[in-house]
């Protein structure tokens, strides 16, 4: 059985995590869209601390009998991970997106400097 | 028969000492050719050079890499509405004088797309080092497997296209080292591709984007951009073979 301090300590890191993200969305510094997996990597990890016994029989599941908080770990890691190739996703985008406007600008601007003659500077 | 409009694409970054004859060696060639080169924001001179010798010049941003300072031009060619593009490096070491043969199956209408290659004749003079000789080999291998048809020289960036190459590598074109992959995509796109024999001369100024920290990283990447390619589906193109 998970420890009742480990539970405390989970469910306050996971409500710290939660605020955090949604204090970000609210000061717009952060992005519903990327806010979205972090919000479900709090509650995800505020259920598993607080539900102590739904964490003991996923950790049955997985076989780990002798520290179900291991699970908590586990579940941890996994979530961020996902976070993480959502981002290299992100980033894919960004860079085909990025190529794609340097080349527009390379292509407008010789045609703005054959109507108008070279810029001035 | 109408006159076709006919583009040379050369994509520079900091060739300011190769450039400006690789400009006048293709006006030199046939002057009825425009030629664009693609600045792929040099620190140096070279779009300057470029421009002076008559060299229509698209400036990029930042620095894109080859693949994506290659589409470049070829964007430019479909909105410029050029039936024939050629590409050559901006080091110098494809010679003009050779565009006429890489030229020929896209003037007949027999190819979409002519690779000019160095090993079509095995008795061509062009003997790389082992290494690269073996990467050469391999690649070219996978790409016949996986594309369907026999080609001796996926590296070559010396290469023509008609108007239905010029589309598909305007839309579709790999980033980081580009030459192998844009091979698989346009066989895969149902174009027809011809190889034909060209020399190619070692190059006279700077040194070769391929140093031998990145060939690891270049090997894997391709490998793995011509697994993904292979599993793709390509949309077949208006005009391209059944």
């Amino acid at each position: 059985m998970t420890p009742v301090r480990v539970s405390i300590v989970g469910a306050i890191a996971s409500l710290l995590l939660i605020l955090v993200v949604l204090e970000l969305v609210r000061g717009r510094r952060l992005k519903e869209r990327y806010a979205l997996l972090w919000l479900a990597t709090g509650v995800v990890l505020l259920v598993l601390s607080i539900w102590r016994d739904g964490l003991n029989t996923i950790a049955g599941w997985a076989g780990v009998t002798s520290y179900p908080p291991a699970v908590l770990f586990a579940v941890a890691t996994l979530f961020i991970l996902l976070v993480l190739l959502h981002y290299s996703t992100v980033i894919s985008k960004l860079t085909d997106e990025n190529v794609d406007l340097a080349q527009r600008i390379a292509l407008l601007e010789e045609r703005v400097s054959r109507h108008l003659g070279p810029p001035a500077d | 028969m109408k006159r076709q409009r006919l583009i040379a694409i050369v994509p520079a970054w900091n060739e300011s000492g190769a450039i400006g004859k690789v400009v006048d060696e293709i006006k030199g060639f046939d002057p009825a050719i425009d030629v664009v080169v693609i600045d792929d924001c040099s620190t140096d001179d070279t779009a300057e050079v470029a421009e002076s010798r008559g060299a229509t010049v698209l400036r990029l941003p930042f620095n894109v890499g080859i693949g994506g300072a290659v589409q470049t031009g070829f964007r430019y060619a479909l909105e410029e509405g050029y039936d024939v593009a050629v590409r050559l490096d901006g080091d110098g070491q494809h010679a003009a004088s050779e565009i006429t043969k890489i030229l020929g199956p896209v003037d007949s209408g027999d190819a979409d797309l002519v690779i000019g290659s160095r090993f079509v004749d095995p008795d061509g003079t062009y003997r790389p080092p082992f290494a690269r000789r073996i990467g050469i080999g391999v690649f070219a291998r996978l790409v016949s497997i996986l594309g369907g048809q026999r080609v001796t020289d996926t590296t070559s960036g010396f290469v023509a296209l008609d108007r239905t190459g010029i589309e598909l590598f305007a839309r579709e074109f790999p980033h980081d080292y580009p030459e192998v992959e844009a091979t698989l995509v346009a066989l895969r796109s149902g174009l027809r591709v011809t190889q034909v024999q060209v020399d190619m001369r070692e190059r006279t100024t700077g040194s070769s984007s391929i140093t031998f920290v990145r060939s690891l990283y270049y090997i894997i990447k391709v490998m793995l951009a011509l697994l993904v390619a292979s599993l793709r589906r390509y949309p077949r193109l208006e005009g391209a073979r059944q």
